[in-house]
């Protein structure tokens, strides 16, 4: 077990507390860069929707793992994301302009949402971007001339200094630059959760009686919550549209919040990481099923494939198991484990025992 | 002039006369106690000055300020600072941030700052940083500082409130039963700390307490209440000696008055 | 007379909506918690009325095929309670929101795999039978929808109000813990809740049936009967079923006088509308958190 001597307040205030992780992070990042080099199109390809995910993941994690707000119409600001872009583009402004700007003005938007909402707590704040995720769905198909209506349409390829970013023709740039827009918000992310506006997160998801004590607007630091959070995920959503090329209202379905969800429960909520973990599972999950079927086929003869609705039938199971048996997800698991190795062979079975006790409502009379 | 003036405050829920015209004043540096009888409304003053309720008439000003139409958020701002009966932590933070969370007055930057981490946000964080290890070390959480409010024992969370309170540098500090629910040596503990904060920090305490040794022990004025409304205003012994308060305790009514 | 016609036609509809609300709003007040599952279990409830009682499938008479659909559907809520809504204990709401959607996509891989995709039609006595009054056309599935609904809440009414069960229902939704202390058995009572809703969640689906074909995707009405318990405000039996009514109604006027999709998102635009004027509800029990 690694004992670390601070010797300043900075150790405390810097991202990683000694050199070693960080030097964990820069080779996962150059290892990223320079997958390009070795790996197929096909995992490049996978490794950049992965990638997506992750951004989206890091969007709603913000909002539902550090301020406690859920959102179940996420989807919506992947939407919005998508279309402003395109929509930006469209009209000839470059990318380098229009994603920023799509992410900001899906932020605004997000924020201008949550003020009305945060009046509501818990389930009604739910409900209500449920709501306000089908308004946009029916919006999307209303504004024709803009989002090309049931039709869909056409995101067009990136060019950046003469640089094409092409999802076909030049796969390995789009992930690149994926990867450092992806590398710049978590940078970001985890100097927001250091700093005193993370904090105030933090304090109105835990208790916002004192959090108002302490000089904290709640009803400020939710709309903050909720702007930077679908402002990311409307980043992510460009992206989103750039990488599947053609798209229409129905790439945004509930479908979509409800795996962005999955992303942040599984992947554990409350940590930046959990993000990345829970990415990598959904987007592995359907691969290794088509592989599992794929082998079925071949060797036991049983055409698992002609079964329509298995992929969500195993999702759905994966998921009840993580929310009753792991429910700090997947980041969770793997403290656990590596508790285990460091204080090895002293660690206890009860160790992480969780508490279990009569709800804490929040309908109090 | 007084620090906190409450000039006939009340309020009404439905039928229900929680604080019904109560009018107190507390001088700067003065520990200034509330007791009574569970659901005499206590807490509810305290609720009225935070500001988390509304209050039905009567006015409530601080340091010369009329506080009565503020929000609850604004209260810090001015440099009053409370705990909470039933311990209101974060408790899926450590002690540390807990406390740090306190100074969030005290934040000068910007989020977009924030998520730039500038220089600037840098050195602020260092100087709440150096200014919440002042209260650690004050109330001797040193040991606590990176653990989780989760598994720490009662005793220590209510320290811990106190020590965030403190945090937000005040100069008032409301504290909700202090000693409830604390041994007889941590109660004790409090009390010094409670004089402490008078006469190192300058501050002026404002409490509700059961406990009456405590209250003896540190409060300079004392006002009973039991029904939303006033019993007595006095020393501690004065109070404790006041007919009406001994009724309200014990539930008779003092002779030649009606129940 | 139009007018009329799409009154009628609403309130029927408004029924069902109403019915499936009641389910969310029982299972709010026991588990505090939403179950998205809501309109799965409708939609279960209805496959498994139709499995029993459809003469190419187990062929049973109408009456008995209904009520052993509903003690099944009584099984199945009682046993998703008993396996997995149990073990959620004291863990946030959020947690049993992801449980349920995840279990509705359970049932509607269920219902998938045993009766197919395409839709089904139930069939029943009254199938096709309607009555004229004066331009009016009255269909028997309408007429008894509104009447199975008016009997149904009155039972649930006398269930929590008159008898000792569900007196001690409402006390344990009030406080989990005082009532826990003063001896009501509350784990049992969430099993008997969530088998309750099951229950409702069959009658509705049936009744939905009678009015036309099935497939395990109607399930999606849940998220418009939800829509119709918060305008109610969750905590509330006869505010569901006012909001459901409300919304029927409004969805075929909206339909009929503004622009199609428009009339699909007046249900949320009016629950959105509630809920930022009253954030609890039309028939609001929330009440700020005592400090």
């Amino acid at each position: 077990m690694r004992i670390i001597f601070k010797t300043s307040y900075d150790k405390d205030i810097d991202i990683h507390e000694h050199w070693g992780k960080r030097g964990a992070i820069l080779v996962l990042l150059a290892f990223m860069a320079v997958l390009p080099f070795f790996a197929g199109e096909y995992y490049l390809a996978e490794a950049t929707n992965t990638l997506i995910w992750a951004l989206a993941g890091m969007g709603l994690m913000l909002l539902v793992g550090h301020t406690g707000q859920v959102s179940l119409g996420h989807a919506a600001f992947l939407a919005i994301g998508a279309y402003t872009e395109v929509a930006l583009m469209n009209i000839g402004w470059p990318f380098l302009i229009a994603f920023p700007v799509a992410g900001i003005f899906t932020g605004i938007f997000g924020a201008l949402i949550a003020i009305p909402a945060v009046r509501m707590s818990g389930i009604y704040l739910a409900i209500a971007t449920l709501a306000v995720f089908v308004i946009v769905e029916e919006l999307i198909i209303l504004l024709e001339p803009i989002t090309g209506g049931v039709g869909g349409l056409f995101a067009p390829s990136i060019t950046i200094a003469g640089i094409s970013f092409d999802r076909y023709a030049d796969l390995s740039n789009l992930y690149w630059l994926v990867l450092l827009i992806v590398a710049l918000v978590t940078w970001g992310y985890a100097n927001l959760m250091r700093s005193p506006t993370g904090r105030s997160f933090l304090a109105v998801r835990d208790s916002e009686v004192s959090a108002r004590a302490l000089g904290i607007n709640v009803t400020r630091t939710r709309a903050l919550a909720f702007g930077l959070s679908t402002g990311v995920t409307g980043l992510a959503g460009a992206l989103m549209g750039h990488y599947i090329g053609f798209f229409n209202y129905e790439l945004f379905s509930i479908f979509i919040s409800i795996n962005l969800l999955l992303v942040v429960t599984i992947g554990g909520l409350g940590s930046i990481q959990g993000a990345f973990l829970g990415a990598i599972l959904i987007t592995a999950v359907p691969q290794l099923i088509a592989i599992f079927r794929d082998w079925a086929n071949a060797t036991v003869g049983i055409n698992i494939g002609s079964i329509p609705g298995l992929d969500t039938m195993i999702f759905s199971g994966v998921l009840i198991a993580f929310i009753i048996y792991e429910p700090l997800g997947l980041y969770g698991r793997w403290l656990k484990t590596r508790t285990w190795f460091e204080l090895f062979p002293l660690a206890r079975r009860d160790m992480f025992r969780r508490q279990k006790s009569y709800l804490k409502t929040e309908r109090t009379k | 002039m007084s620090l906190l003036v409450a000039k006939d405050i009340a309020i009404h829920f439905g039928g229900v006369k929680a604080v019904d015209g109560v009018s107190f004043s507390v001088e700067e540096g003065e520990v200034f106690a509330i007791i009574g009888p569970n659901g005499a409304g206590k807490s509810t003053i305290f609720n009225l000055i935070s500001r988390i309720y509304p209050l039905t008439h009567g006015k409530i000003s601080f340091d010369g300020k009329d506080i009565t139409r503020l929000k609850a958020h604004d209260i810090a701002q001015l440099g009053i600072a409370r705990t909470f009966q039933n311990i209101e932590l974060f408790d899926h933070s450590t002690v540390l941030q807990n406390m740090l969370m306190g100074r969030h007055t005290h934040s000068r930057t910007s989020f977009v700052e924030n998520i730039l981490f500038t220089p600037k946000v840098r050195q602020q964080e260092r100087d709440h940083r150096k200014r919440v290890e002042e209260m650690i070390e004050f109330l001797e959480l040193e040991a606590y500082r990176n653990k989780m409010i989760a598994g720490l024992p009662y005793g220590v969370r209510k320290v811990v409130e106190i020590g965030r309170a403190l945090a937000i540098g005040p100069k008032m500090i409301l504290l909700d039963e202090p000693a409830s629910g604390l041994s007889v040596e941590e109660s004790q503990e409090v009390a010094f700390w409670i004089e402490d904060m008078r006469r190192d920090m300058g501050l002026t305490v404002l409490m509700v307490e059961h406990d009456m040794g405590l209250v003896s022990a540190v409060a300079d004025r004392v006002l009973a209440v039991a029904n939303g409304r006033m019993l007595a205003e006095g020393t501690a012994a004065e109070v404790q000696a006041d007919p009406h308060v001994q009724a309200a305790y014990l539930g008779t009514a003092p002779a030649g008055e009606p129940a | 007379m139009e007018l009329l016609q799409l009154l009628f036609s609403g309130i029927a509809n408004g029924c069902i909506y109403g019915l499936v609300a009641l389910g969310f709003v029982l299972i709010y007040k026991s588990s505090e918690g939403v179950n998205f599952a809501q309109g799965d279990m409708m939609m279960l409830g209805a496959f498994i009325a139709l499995g029993l009682g459809n003469s190419a499938q187990m062929g049973l008479p109408f009456g008995i095929a209904i009520i052993g659909a509903m003690i099944i559907m009584y099984g199945v809520g009682w046993g998703v309670e008993r396996v997995f809504v149990r073990q959620l204990f004291g863990q946030p709401q959020f947690a049993l929101v992801i449980l349920t959607i995840a279990m509705g996509f359970i049932f509607r891989f269920i219902a998938g795999s045993i009766w197919g995709y395409t839709p089904l039609v139930f069939e029943t006595p009254f199938s096709g039978m309607n009555w004229n009054f004066g331009g009016v056309i009255l269909s028997a599935a309408d007429l008894i929808t509104i009447l199975v609904t008016a009997v149904l809440t009155l039972a649930l009414w006398f269930f929590f109000a008159r008898t000792k069960t569900g007196l001690a229902a409402q006390a344990a939704s009030q406080n989990q813990m005082a009532a826990y202390i003063v001896g009501v058995p509350v784990i049992r009572l969430n099993s008997l809740i969530w088998g309750l809703s099951g229950v409702v969640a069959t009658v509705a689906g049936v009744l939905y049936a009678t009015k036309g074909a099935i497939d395990p995707n109607i399930g999606l009405l849940g998220i418009k009967a939800f829509a119709a318990a918060v305008i109610g405000g969750m905590g509330s039996l006869p505010g569901a079923l006012l909001g459901g009514l409300l919304i029927g109604i409004i969805e075929p006027i909206a339909g009929r006088y503004a622009p199609g999709e428009l009339a699909q998102m007046s249900p949320y635009i009016i629950m959105l509308i509630v809920l930022i004027t009253r954030p609890g509800g039309l028939f609001s029990q929330i009440h700020a958190k005592k400090v």
